[in-house]
Parts: C-alpha cells; structure tokens; sequence
C-alpha cells in the first residue's frame, strides 16, 4: 500500500501524484508511440477505432459520469462531427480547421439539446436525448443535398501542409494526439473549479446551487464539451471509415456509446479508455469464440446482440463502477497480500437523501 | 453602517391550500446568532428556502444589507445568495456524496476561485495560483473544525456526526456574512452537540459571523443564541431572549398545550 506524505499544495494539484504514476503511464505513451512499428496493420486499425471511442467516451464520461446527465442520443453529436468533416474535407478546408469546426459545430448543437435538458431530468432527460437522437438522423438521411441522404457520403483523405495523413500509421498519430490532448484538458477541467461544479451537480443540485453554482451555466457547459468531444470523434470517425451513412448514427451506436462509459466504469477518465476496448474487442472476441460454439448457437443471428446484453446486466449487477472499479479493486488486493478484506469496498447504504431539487 | 444584517417583512407562502409562512417579519443584527424555534410543521425550514432563494414568497420581501446598501434578495437567482455572503446548511446533510471531504470543501469555495472555462482547459499558472489559494483557505476551516484525520475520506463512508460537521465547514468555505444552519444538533449526540455550541459560538465571535439558525434542543439555543423567535403553524409567536421565549404563554401553549385540552380527555367515571 503506497502512502503519499505530501508536504505541499502543488503535490495535491499535479496529475502523475508518484514515481508509479510517471514510470507506467511513461511506458504506456512510449508504446503507444511505437505501436506502428510493431503492431500489424489490423490491429494498428483496431486501435486507431479504439482511440476515436475513447475520445467520445471521454466526452459522455463528462456528461454522464461527472455532471450526472444521461444521454441517450449521443450518436447524433457523433454524426453532427463527422458530417461536417466530411462535407469540409470533401471541400478542401484544411484538417485542422475541419476538425476544429467538427467540435465547434457539435458543441453548438449540444447546447441547443441543453437548452430543454435544462428542464427535465432523470428518465425524461433520457426520452428527450433519445427522440433527439432519431430526429438528427433523420437529418441526415433527408438532407441530401449536403449529406448524400441513404446513399452516404464518401470522404476525402485528410491533408496537412501537402502531407497525407491518409496512410493508417499517420492516422493513427493524429488519433493519438487528439486523444491525448482531450484527455488532458479533461483532467484539466476536472481538477479546478469547473469541474468540481460538475460533480457538485451530479451528487447534489440543491446544495450545488446553495454554494453558488449557476446550474444552467454549468449543465449546458458540460452537454457543450460532451458534444465537442463526440464531435472530434466524429470527425476522425469519418476519415477513419472514410464512407458515412446516417445509420451509422443510429440509436444502436449511441447505446453503444452508453455501454462504453457504463462499463468502463462511471465518474473515471480511465474507464473512457477501458470501456473503449471492450467496445471494439468484444466483436472480435465473439467472432473468435464462434469457432468453438456449436452452429445452433455460433452461428446464430443475434448472438453479439445477446452477449452484449448479459455482460451489461452482469455489470449493473456486480460491479457498478465497471472495469474500473474491477481494477481498483485488484490493485488493492495485490497492494495489500495477503492483508485483504472482503468488505473493503462495501459501500454504506445512506438513507439521508432529501428530495432533488424540482 | 447599520447593524442591520437581513430583514424579513410580512413574508408570506402558500402551498396550494396551506399557508406554511403567514405574514413572518424579523431582522438580523449583525454579530448575533439568531434562532428560530417551533413545533415540527411551524414553517421554519420554509423560512430557510425563502431566504435561500428555493422558494418564491407570496408576499412580503426580503432584504439584505450585508453590502451596505439594502438589497432585494427576492430580485437575485438562487445561485447569487452565496456570492452575496449567505450560507447554508441542510437539515437531511445535502453533501457531495462520491468526493472527498477536501473536494467537498473546495466546491464550498466556489464563488471564489474560478478562473473561467479557457483557463482551466489548460490549467493556467492563475489556474494553479487560484487552487492553492483554495486549498489554502479550505485548510484553515478544516483546522478550526479538527477536520484533518477526514480530509481525504470519501463523505459517502463518514459516520452522520461527522458529515453535520463537513457540512458546517464548507458552508464556512464560502466565507459568508450570514450563516444558516438548519438543526444543527439533529442526531448528534450530546458530546457532540457541545462541540457543535462551541464551534458556533467560535463563528460568532473569532470569525464575526452572524448565525440564523433553527434548533429543537432548548439547551444549545440558550446556550449559543442571542435573541429567539418562535413560530407556530407559520406564524410568529413571540421574539425576545431564549430565557423571554421559554417562559412566553402562547410558546408554553405551542408545545404542551392548555389544561383545558387535557381535562376534555379525561374520561369520566
């Protein structure tokens, strides 16, 4: 077990707390680096699809994790992003400037849908994600003069200064940049003001707003910065698939994107990440183990629908703070060997809650 | 300057048919601790979300001199009350449950250190000036309120006794003028509820903070408060010093009742 002693405010401030800390998050990005060289070209596109996730994960981990507002119609952000990377990149605007007004266009529509979030909360915030979800992709599909309607729209390689950043190891640099940089302005945002308010909100509006929290102010912040980010992983989505159709924005991607913050383990930047990889494994996973099935079940239809299902439940169920919370809970047990207790992590049910506020 | 804090004039509110506060006038002085007593239902709470701005009176107004000019508070959105330098506690603990004791009191200094959205994206050196100049301040209350062996717990595994505590000191982190605290001896025990008269009277008269407060227990209103007024289904019954209130006849009648009410259920042989 690791005791920090700390002797001053900064300590309690800086991002890498230890020499833990530095040493494998410094081995991580010193892998990931060269992870092109090393990787074969099918995975090295498994996680580029991973880093993209991760990025609009991040920004639901924000919205939903950290402010405590569900959105069930994050694919149309997602969408929102890569639309307009798209039609920019189709018309020769510069990489950069698309991608910047991807995040800008998605943070703009995200406070549109703040706008009746303001209002409604809980289960009728999700109804009215959900619905707005449906109407962005029926956007989508109608708008045919900018989005190609049904048939799609193709999308041109990204360019930069004359360099193609087209090949899959340039790619998946930029990916890794955008990534790293999202990660930490999150981290950023999460150890000042702003994102103490978030969490102010998630756990208490009443006493939130007592502490001078402007609650509208902060919830549309918070959809805004959800929907930049989905917006930047829509973008890179799109060059990524290089092909965009409205039904990739469709209800089933937006409850995969709730499955990646839920599994990964709400109200923890890493579960962004861990949910991310289990969101582009598991298809993979469940490819693999149809070899081994018998056909009845194999190669049933349905079956990663099913899986999908179970490994849900089994989350909600037994580990509400997902892979995350797992791991925390690993770490400890090695930490303390053989020292560990099995009540540990029990939580105490509290039943001081006053109503929320209406 | 007058001492004059806060002043409530004819406030009024109704719930659909209930008149929960009936036509309620009384003034804060600065420097004194102010109690509101009463029966459970009196509307004292009610007072409380008034002034904090979760309720919209019906009539009547409320005014704040703790500027030095008289402000309408029922003019301010809710979320201004704690930049103007009122406080509040909860009588059900309305902590932030999933963070630390530290991040509980950090969100207390809200009003004070943000350094706006750009800034903090890139953590800025104001940025980092204004956290350490949070942690600084959240420091001090955690001193005064021997908070240290919990700073970094998270509030969801702390004992009731302790939170009603946590609760105090970040309402202390917004450095307030005024202070509200809704029962702050509520399932305390009595060792406890003497620290609690301590730490009050500590507010009053170390930090120059004046205290509204509603309480039951009779022995820490004496102890700790100033001047006391009692209420009863929504009106005032009587204001004075604890010691005038206890023995005023219409609060005596407010708890226990009159003879005659008892001799009416006597059965008769």
């Amino acid at each position: 077990m690791r005791f920090i002693f700390k002797t001053s405010y900064a300590q309690d401030i800086t991002l890498a707390r230890h020499g833990g800390h530095v040493f494998w998050y410094g081995l991580l990005g010193v892998l990931l680096v060269v992870a092109p060289w090393v990787v074969p070209e099918y995975w090295l596109a498994q996680l580029t699809f991973v880093l993209i996730y991760a990025i609009v994960g991040l920004g639901l981990m924000l919205l939903a994790g950290f402010t405590g507002q569900f959105s069930i119609g994050h694919a149309a952000f997602l969408g929102a992003g890569a639309y307009t990377q798209g039609v920019l990149a189709n018309m020769g605007v510069p990489f950069p400037v698309a991608l910047l007004a991807a995040a800008g266009l998605s943070a703009a529509v995200g406070v549109v849908v703040a706008l009746p979030a303001l209002r409604v909360k809980g289960i009728y915030l999700g109804i009215a994600t959900l619905s707005f979800g449906f109407i962005v992709e029926e956007v989508f599909a109608r708008w045919e003069s900018v989005t190609g309607g049904n048939a799609g729209l193709h999308v041109k390689a990204p360019h930069l200064f004359g360099v193609d950043l087209g090949s899959s190891e340039a790619f998946y640099f930029v990916c890794l940049v955008v990534a790293v940089l999202s990660t930490l302005g999150i981290l950023n945002l999460l150890r000042s003001t702003t994102g103490r308010a978030f969490v102010a909100i998630r756990d208490s509006e009443i006493s939130a707003q007592s502490m001078g929290i402007h609650l509208a102010r902060y919830k549309t912040l918070s959809f805004a910065i959800s929907a930049a980010l989905a917006g930047l992983g829509g973008a890179l989505y799109a060059h990524k698939l290089s092909f965009i159709s409205p039904d990739q924005f469709n209800i089933i991607q937006s409850i995969d994107l709730l499955l990646l913050v839920v599994i990964g383990g709400l109200g923890s930047v890493h579960g962004a990440f861990l949910g991310a990889i289990f969101l582009i494994s598991m298809p993979q996973l469940i490819s693999l183990s149809k070899g081994f099935l018998p056909d009845v079940i194999g190669q049933a239809p349905g079956l990663q629908g099913l899986v999908y299902g179970l490994v849900l439940i089994a989350f909600v169920m037994f580990e509400p703070l997902g892979l995350y919370g797992r791991w925390l809970k690993i770490r400890t047990y090695l930490q303390l060997f053989p020292f560990y207790r099995k009540g540990l992590f029990k939580r105490q049910k509290s039943f001081t809650k006053s109503d929320r506020l209406r | 300057m007058s001492d004059l804090l806060l002043s409530a004039t004819d406030l009024s509110v109704r719930f659909g048919g209930v008149l929960a506060v009936n036509k309620v006038s009384f003034e804060v002085r600065r420097g004194e601790v102010f109690t509101l007593i009463g029966p459970n239902g009196a509307g004292k709470t009610t007072v409380f979300n008034l002034i904090s701005r979760i309720y919209q009176p019906t009539a009547g107004s409320i005014t704040w001199h703790g500027d030095g000019s008289a402000l309408n508070l029922i003019d301010q959105p809710p979320h201004a009350i704690a930049a103007l330098g009122i406080a509040r506690t909860f009588q059900n603990i309305e902590l932030f449950e999933h963070a630390t004791v530290l991040h509980n009191l950090l969100i207390g200094r809200h009003t004070h250190s943000g350094t706006g959205f750009w800034r903090e994206l890139f953590f800025t050196p104001a940025t980092r000036r204004s956290e350490i100049a949070a942690r600084e301040k959240a420091e001090q209350v955690i001193e005064l309120l021997d908070l240290q062996h919990h700073r970094d717990a998270m509030v969801a595994g702390l004992p009731y006794g302790v939170r009603k505590v946590v609760e105090l000191a970040r309402a202390l982190c917004t450095e307030p003028k005024l202070l509200l605290l809704d029962e702050p001896s509520s399932g305390l025990n009595v060792e406890e509820t003497n620290d609690m008269a301590f730490w009050i009277a500590d507010i009053q008269q170390e930090l120059g903070i004046s205290v509204l407060m509603v309480e039951h227990d009779m022995t820490l209103v004496s102890k700790v408060s100033d001047r006391v007024l009692a209420m009863n289904q929504g009106e005032v019954l009587a204001l004075g010093t604890p010691r005038e209130v206890q023995n005023d006849a219409r609060v005596i009648e407010a708890y226990l009742g009159t003879v005659d009410d008892v001799s009416s259920l006597r059965r008769v042989a």
